[in-house]
């Protein structure tokens, strides 16, 4: 009874929140929805007992991703409307539909079938932050590193775009030129 | 009433139209990462519950690969998008099209 009090109401946030942030014609009002729909899809993963999923969810999304977008939107002019595509809405609307019906049975097919086997089953007397480090270092450590890698190259990469004269290397640059560019003022 | 595996299914596929809907009408770049970040939490809520339902733990695993993968793909999308903007002063789609093709 509680479970399913817990899912329609935080069902019924989520999607209104979600609504809210394809519809809206203020960025702002985008950003601030995102991350609380973010923070309600933490919620089906606490119910559904991925206790550290949710944790990771509320960090990662609405701590990091948010608030990255946060700052990205200092850059850009956001107090404006956002002016939207003059498509069919029908069309849009259908497609859509279309599309994540789709998506939905291509993940019901195996079980369908019936031949879906649990491959790492839970383990029994542990919690669930310890089932998943035990999965995690054991089954996936190669996909964890190379997810690791990933982060680490998104990180230079955010870096070197976003940064002040990141296309200049001083090791290329003699004495010089280094003075040059110091007594330059810094524009922008 | 008990909530089974359909109803975060079908959950899933609500979320999933309104990201798609999102990415079809929206013309800002800004708003069209929003609406990516809807569609990989749509399909993490479904990868949550299979892994519940099955007590199999590879789904967990799947979504937070996901949410890895969502991390850096903000932090490299967001920094070609000021450089973007810094260059051309705005980011609607329909500006980005120099090769008139």
């Amino acid at each position: 009874m509680f479970e399913a009090v817990a899912f329609y109401l935080f069902a019924f946030l989520t999607i209104a929140m979600f609504f809210i942030v394809v519809t809206t014609s203020q960025a702002l009002f985008a950003l601030s929805a995102l991350a609380a729909g973010m923070i309600f899809i933490s919620a089906f993963f606490f119910i559904l007992g991925a206790d550290f999923l949710g944790a990771v969810q509320i960090i990662v999304y609405t701590g990091a991703v948010m608030a990255l977008y946060a700052f990205g939107m200092m850059f850009f002019d956001t107090t404006r409307d956002v002016k939207e595509k003059q498509g069919n809405k029908y069309i849009i609307v259908g497609l859509s539909t279309l599309a994540a019906v789709l998506v939905v049975v291509i993940f019901a097919m195996p079980m369908v079938s019936g031949n879906i086997v649990a491959l790492y089953p839970g383990i029994d007397g542990v919690g669930n932050t310890q089932e998943i480090g035990l999965v995690l270092f054991t089954k996936y450590l190669i996909p964890f590193e190379l997810a690791a890698i990933m982060l680490l190259v998104a990180m230079v990469a955010g870096i070197v775009l976003a940064g002040k004269k990141m296309d200049l290397s001083i090791t290329l640059m003699n004495e010089a030129e280094i003075e040059e560019e110091k007594n330059k003022k810094v524009l922008s | 009433m008990e909530i089974g595996l359909n109803h975060y299914l079908v959950l899933s596929t609500i979320l999933f139209a309104i990201g798609l809907v999102g990415v079809m009408r929206r013309k800002n770049l800004l708003l069209l990462f929003f609406a990516t970040e809807i569609l990989l939490n749509a399909v993490n809520v479904a990868f949550a519950a299979i892994s519940h339902y099955y007590g199999d733990l590879t789904g967990q695993m799947f979504a937070f690969f996901v949410i890895a993968i969502a991390a850096s793909e903000v932090a490299v999308g967001l920094g070609l998008l000021i450089v973007w903007y810094k260059r051309h002063g705005s980011i609607d789609l329909d500006a980005l099209t120099t090769m008139k093709g």
